[in-house]
């Protein structure tokens, strides 16, 4: 090969190889662009966020509608730590009332949070009060990079009824989970009461928008003009049952006192008022303060987040003989008109049991009532668990319990709350365990027949009760909201609530409410007595092994027709008739009459006053001195 | 016919269409990269394009400049540019200013120079120079070694500065000494090494070792009455297996884990999150163009930002996204017809000094074009170099309208003959 040739040949070389590697590009581009197409979600997936859009949440009115929750503006403190240089630190520190070491802590922390980015707005100061934030305002020019978010916490102007109205909180991980993707961290829901049973309605749906965010999540405008944005859907307003004045009145009467009141409209199964007492001022829980608050009110011995009025469960006492009656009545074991000798003792099966109060014998159920005898309940239950009618005791026994769950007892009303005790209606099965299937008679379980043992009661059960008795044979499933208003529409939606019918023949609730009318009349309660309205009632105390009995009453009124029915429990209280009666009497008055007559004012004052704490080893109610922010 | 004697009538006008267009497009793939909604100007000095404009400006002044001097200036003073741009490199590192931690820069007046980018057309002057001498010949070793030397001084001096890119590119000059007659297995031992290379970073050392064994007992086999290239043949693969155990230690021990990470991506290895970054949002950004694009100011990997480096080292991702598969064939369709054309150029030279100088500016740009856009689709290496003409950067434009022009004006007086 000449050199020429070799020259030639090499300007070849030189241009194969350089059509070889654009040869190679080509084809590697025609794989990118054109063959493979997963990049163009890659990229989509890069530059198109989705931004929720928070509705508001709805607003809780009392059955009078008084609003009783609504949302309040506050403001989060944000910062674009890129575009915060050079502030005046002492200046900001000074109207954000923190040290200079504050400062750079919370700095410090916030670089230390997830998806942290000095291009995107962080949360420098969490939930400032508006009266706050409208004094940092003026000066917020001078801070770069730091500006206001709004956002709304929860108010409850008349500070009660935290049990019922509940709260909001951060949503989690379950709830996360359990939402299929609809909740986010950070997320507000409710997590007691009202808020959290209603959340769907309050809440509303959340909105959203695509934008375009630029590789430091900046956003860059809408993606394609909001074409697939979607509108947030405000939350549905709720009209509670409750009625909030009576609601503040009952929590003042139970004030350093444990203990429930239950307030139900007997037509409708509305509650009116369930006070737990001790009770804490909802917007404890609210805002920047809620975390402490929470710990707080946890640590308290006397369990102010304990909502008693469902939970806590009681022996009903006395307040139970209605209900023996009625079963013996119904099964035909005894007449109205029945008689037990009563001479203060009663003794039966080798046992010797004492009657609590000297009285006459009653010869009939309306007088055995009046004067609470226990011999005539212990003898109307023994009557009934004895019936020759039934094979054995499993089958009356089984029949008992039924009549109890008629009322409502030993199973959960299905009160639209998030937490209820089912209370104890012993079981079948319970005492075949305890004493063997042939094990057990009618005197190994008499105590049922006085509602003491194993029969224990809630308030909202004993409550219910009287409502059924006061409907004269049946119940409403109480509730605590009456319906859900549409804020946009006006469109209301209410649900029924189930009708439950009790097993008792009709005929028998006239007597026995003629004798618990006698009761507040000329009986155990006569002090309870109240000028003008037709009370009808019965005390109870529970025995309690670990210090004082409970005072308990529960009743309904007026007679004719009833308005309210309601049960109170004074934990220590002692007899019925020293708290419960009174302060039961107290909120029917101011219910039905909205005011107290002047005579029983005094009785008003000693009740709200007095103050059972040393009974619960303390001194101070903390729950109630807490502080929630300073307004205004 | 007076205008056969002009500059203008003899320049060779298709080349300088070929660099207009580029220039043009890679001013508006600059401004699509850069623009916002705060400055949609696009000769605002505030952003790359308008500093681009401006650049394109001295480099039409630069041109013309070029353009008239006589071409025997350049060849005159072949030795003593490349003497003094030297120079002015290793200036640097004592008046130099630090730009993204390289010092390699000069600031003059409001304008910020890279002295190490003009290295590459006084580098291809004397690499030219020499090679059109009498009495040189690239097949005599004596001959090879300076010509080797003239290439690895400014290489050295580059590299020293911490700009590996820029070094790496003199490597390019190898294929304007093939060109000139050195031997092909020069290239068939360079290609021999970079495959090696590969593959002893992606095969297990011991197993490529005993490949290369059987390989060679193989040719030995057929080769076996001719007893001197059987052991030619055991030294080759003696050597190719040493080599392999030192590319091995040399990836582990002497290059920086950023660079590891580069060319682990590009061997498909996994590394640690995110170290991917660039290629993987560079790919996603081509790839996401589609056949036609996604139009004008349109791409979103581009506008927002998500691939590095946009307007220089990652320019052709921006073209790739927002003019797809067509604007990507019509970019390396006017790369190729420029090459070719300048290939066709060089060839007919008269002079061996215009014709050397010819593939030399060809041999850089094509060296620039295969990094550059090979590493924007993931099959290069991650080294910041710019693509010509294209990529924002006023030394680079000037330094590659300065390579481009000179030939230009080389080209005009080709009749007048000259060694």
């Amino acid at each position: 090969m000449s050199s020429k040739d070799l020259f030639k040949n090499r300007y070849r070389v030189i241009q194969i190889i350089i059509s070889a590697f654009a040869l190679v590009f080509l084809l590697r581009l025609l794989y990118l662009q054109v063959i493979d197409r997963k990049y163009d979600a890659m990229a989509k997936n890069n530059a198109i966020k989705e931004v929720d859009i928070y509705p508001t949440r709805g607003l809780v009115y009392d059955r009078n509608g008084e609003l009783i929750v609504y949302n309040e503006a506050i403001y989060d403190l944000m910062v674009i730590p890129r575009q915060a240089k050079n502030a005046d630190t002492t200046k900001l520190c000074e109207l954000l009332n923190i040290t200079k070491e504050d400062f750079l802590k919370r700095f410090e922390e916030m670089k230390k949070q997830r998806g942290y980015s000095t291009y995107k707005p962080n949360v420098f100061v969490k939930q400032l009060s508006l009266k706050d934030y409208s004094r940092l305002q003026e000066y917020l020019y001078l801070f770069p990079g730091f500006y206001g978010q709004v956002r709304t916490v929860r108010k409850y102007p008349h500070r009660v009824a935290a049990t019922i109205l509940g709260d909001i909180g951060e949503v989690d991980d379950k709830q996360i989970d359990a939402s299929g993707g609809y909740y986010k961290p950070g997320d507000y829901v409710g997590k007691s009461g009202i808020e959290k049973v209603y959340e769907k309605e309050l809440g509303g749906r959340r909105g959203k928008k695509f934008v375009y965010v630029d590789v430091h999540n900046r956003e860059m405008g809408r993606f394609r003009d909001g074409e697939y944005d979607t509108l947030a859907i405000a939350g549905d307003n709720v009209i509670s049952t409750l009625d909030i004045l009576l609601q503040e009145y009952g929590e003042q009467l139970m004030q350093n006192k444990k203990g429930s009141i239950v307030a139900i409209e007997p037509k409708t199964g509305e509650i009116l008022a369930m006070v737990s007492s001790p009770g804490y001022d909802p917007n404890l829980l609210c805002g920047a303060v809620r975390g402490n608050n929470f710990k707080q009110l946890l640590r308290d011995t006397l369990l102010p987040l304990y909502s008693r009025p469902t939970l806590a469960t009681y022996p009903p006492g006395s307040s139970f003989k209605p209900v023996v009656g009625l079963i013996a009545l119904t099964e035909g074991v005894q007449g109205v008109d029945y008689l037990v000798p009563c001479s203060g003792v009663y003794f039966f099966a080798g046992l010797t049991l004492h009657c609590s109060h000297r009285h006459p014998s009653a010869g009939n159920i309306q007088y055995a009532l009046a004067q609470s005898c226990n011999p005539y309940f212990w003898q109307s239950f023994r009557n009934t668990i004895e019936n020759r009618k039934y094979k054995d005791i499993h089958d009356i026994y089984g029949k008992w319990v039924a009549y109890c769950n008629s009322f409502g007892l030993g199973i959960k009303t299905g009160i639209d709350l998030p937490y209820e005790s089912s209370g104890n209606i012993p079981s079948l099965k319970y005492f075949d365990k305890v004493y063997g299937k042939t094990g057990w008679h009618s005197s190994t379980i008499i105590s049922l027949g006085i509602g003491q043992g194993e029969v224990l009661t809630t308030p909202l059960q004993m409550a219910n009760i009287f409502a059924c008795i006061a409907n004269k044979g049946y119940w409403i499933t109480p509730h605590v909201v009456k319906k859900i208003t549409d804020p946009v529409t006006n469109k209301d939606v209410t649900h029924p609530y189930e009708k439950h019918e009790s097993l008792i023949a009709k005929e028998f609730f006239d007597p026995v409410i003629e004798g618990l009318h006698m009761v507040v009349e000329a009986g155990t309660a006569r002090s309870a007595r109240v000028e003008g309205i037709s009370l009808c009632g019965k005390t109870g105390t529970a025995q309690n092994p670990h210090g004082d009995n409970h005072s308990m009453f529960a009743a309904f009124a007026p007679k004719e027709d009833p308005k309210i029915a309601i049960a109170v429990v004074v934990e220590n209280g002692g007899y019925g008739s020293a708290y419960a009666a009174p302060i039961a009497t107290l909120m029917v008055e101011k219910y039905l009459n909205d005011t107290i007559q002047t005579k029983r004012l005094p009785l008003e004052k000693r009740m709200m006053e007095a103050n059972l704490l040393s009974k619960y080893g303390v001194s101070t109610n903390k729950s109630a001195e807490m502080k929630i922010e300073e307004e205004d | 016919m007076a205008r056969k004697d002009s500059i203008t009538g003899k320049l060779d006008w298709l080349t300088i269409l070929l660099y207009a267009l580029l220039v043009l497009i890679g001013w508006l793939a600059i401004y699509s990269a850069v623009y916002d909604d705060e400055e949609r100007n696009i000769f605002s000095s505030s952003l790359n394009s308008g500093r681009q404009f401006q650049w394109m400006v001295a480099s039409v002044i630069v041109a013309f400049v070029l353009l008239i001097v006589d071409s025997r200036f350049y060849i005159t003073f072949s030795y003593p540019i490349y003497v003094f741009i030297l120079l002015l490199v290793l200036s640097v590192m004592v008046i130099g200013t630090e730009v993204k931690g390289q010092r390699n820069w000069i600031r003059i007046g409001g304008f910020q120079m890279q002295p190490s980018e003009l290295a590459k057309f006084a580098v291809a002057l004397a690499v030219s120079k020499y090679l059109a001498g009498l009495n040189v010949d690239i097949r005599k070793w004596r001959d090879k070694w300076k010509a080797f030397a003239l290439i690895a001084v400014p290489i050295l001096i580059v590299a020293v500065q911490g700009d590996a890119g820029s070094a790496i590119v003199f490597v390019s000059f190898a294929l304007v000494l093939f060109r000139d007659g050195l031997e092909s297995y020069f290239l068939v031992i360079g290609a021999s090494v970079i495959v090696l290379s590969v593959l002893s970073l992606v095969v297990e050392k011991f197993l490529l070792v005993g490949i290369l064994f059987g390989l060679a007992l193989m040719v030995m086999y057929f080769a076996r009455r001719n007893t001197k290239l059987v052991m030619a043949i055991a030294g080759i693969w003696l050597a190719a297996s040493l080599y392999a155990f030192s590319v091995d230690y040399a990836f582990n021990k002497v290059l920086k884990p950023h660079q590891r990470d580069r060319i682990n991506v590009l061997l498909g290895k996994e590394v640690e999150k995110g170290r991917d970054w660039n290629i993987r949002q560079s790919i996603i950004a081509i790839g996401s163009g589609g056949a036609t694009g996604k139009g004008y100011l349109q791409g979103t990997q581009t506008k927002l930002k998500f691939v590095p480096e946009q307007s220089t080292d990652f320019i052709f991702s921006s073209i790739g996204e927002e003019f797809g598969f067509i604007g990507s064939l019509v970019i390396i369709g006017l790369f190729l017809g420029l090459f070719f054309r300048l290939l066709y150029l060089a060839e007919r030279q008269r002079s061996k000094y215009s014709r050397m100088y010819g593939y030399c500016v060809t041999s850089i740009l094509f060296f620039h074009f295969l990094i550059n856009v090979g590493m924007a689709i993931g099959v290069a290496p991650v080294i910041g170099i710019p693509l010509p003409f294209i990529s924002y950067g006023g030394s680079s434009l000037l330094s590659f309208t300065i390579l481009l022009f000179i030939f230009l004006r080389l080209d005009t007086q080709r009749y007048e003959t000259m060694r």
